[in-house]
């Protein structure tokens, strides 16, 4: 059965949609991503739409149940890198989003999902001493 | 509409989740070949997708009709969903944003309409359904 991989990096999970999904394959992302949450434990997950053309109103409300979803599992979701068109048209439709982050790259939503998971995660600061702001 | 064109016609059928996406990209390539810019491909394409599952969920299949036209300069594309479902009893209402009769949003038909230059719906209880739709460059 055809499938969207989900890859694991670290406590996030990862997602690349690269084709025109029919709706049973988003159905089944919708579930398997539930379960990998529940699984791994994840902290957040990153869905990367930049190769999408559209998101109809059937994917729509997949990104929205799967950002609910995730927030139930105590997981964060971030969609990255919806094209211009995709998101003119998106709202046109009539769909916002609500309560679904986004963030325009996914070098931006793991920065996104690394903030909200707080603390464990955030990339190490710098020794401090000498380059201190001063004011 | 005299002067109205018809430079291509292609029929597909829509028995499948599979034949959605099949009419989809079929909408793309006549639309992209006609000259519209991105964003409105991409509008056609949206609304196509919402009328093409609806013909599937609600008219338990159905057909879907794409021409290529050219009126005098100006080169559109035109989309005809037909279905031989039980038709919609109260046009007004399936029209409004949120309402829905299954488990969608309910943002198919006024979504579509949205999307689109031309619209228009006719539908017969028990016969069956046929929107039609066009967006020009």
């Amino acid at each position: 059965m055809e499938r969207i991989p989900i890859l694991r990096m670290g406590d996030f999970l990862l997602v690349t949609i690269q084709v025109d999904m029919h709706d049973r394959l988003a159905m089944t992302l919708q579930d398997d991503l539930t379960t990998r949450i529940s699984k791994t434990g994840a902290t957040g997950v990153l869905i990367d739409i930049s190769a999408l053309e559209i998101v109809d109103s059937f994917i729509g409300r997949m990104i929205s149940n799967i950002s609910a979803m995730s927030r139930v599992l105590d997981a964060q979701t971030v969609i990255v890198g919806m094209q211009p068109a995709v998101a003119i048209t998106l709202v046109e439709l009539g769909l916002t989003l609500p309560g679904v982050k986004t963030a325009l790259d996914v070098e931006k939503g793991m920065q996104m999902l690394r903030v909200i998971g707080g603390g464990s995660v955030v990339p190490p600061e710098s020794d401090g001493d000498d380059d201190r702001q001063e004011y | 509409m005299a002067t109205m064109i018809v430079r291509s016609t292609e029929t597909l059928p829509i028995r499948a989740e599979a034949d959605v996406v099949m009419v989809r990209q079929k909408a793309r390539a006549v639309a992209t070949e006609a000259g519209l810019g991105l964003v409105d491909v991409t509008k056609l394409v949206t609304a196509t997708s919402e009328l093409a599952r609806n013909a599937l969920i609600y008219g338990g299949g159905g057909t879907a009709l794409i021409e290529s036209l050219q009126d005098g300069i100006r080169k559109g594309v035109r989309l005809t969903f037909e279905d031989q479902g039980p038709g919609i009893p109260d046009i007004e209402k399936a029209m409004t944003d949120g309402y829905t009769s299954g488990s969608g949003m309910g943002l198919g038909l006024s979504g579509a309409k949205r999307l689109s230059n031309d619209f228009s719906i006719h539908s017969v209880v028990g016969q069956g359904t046929r929107v039609m739709i066009a967006r020009w460059k």
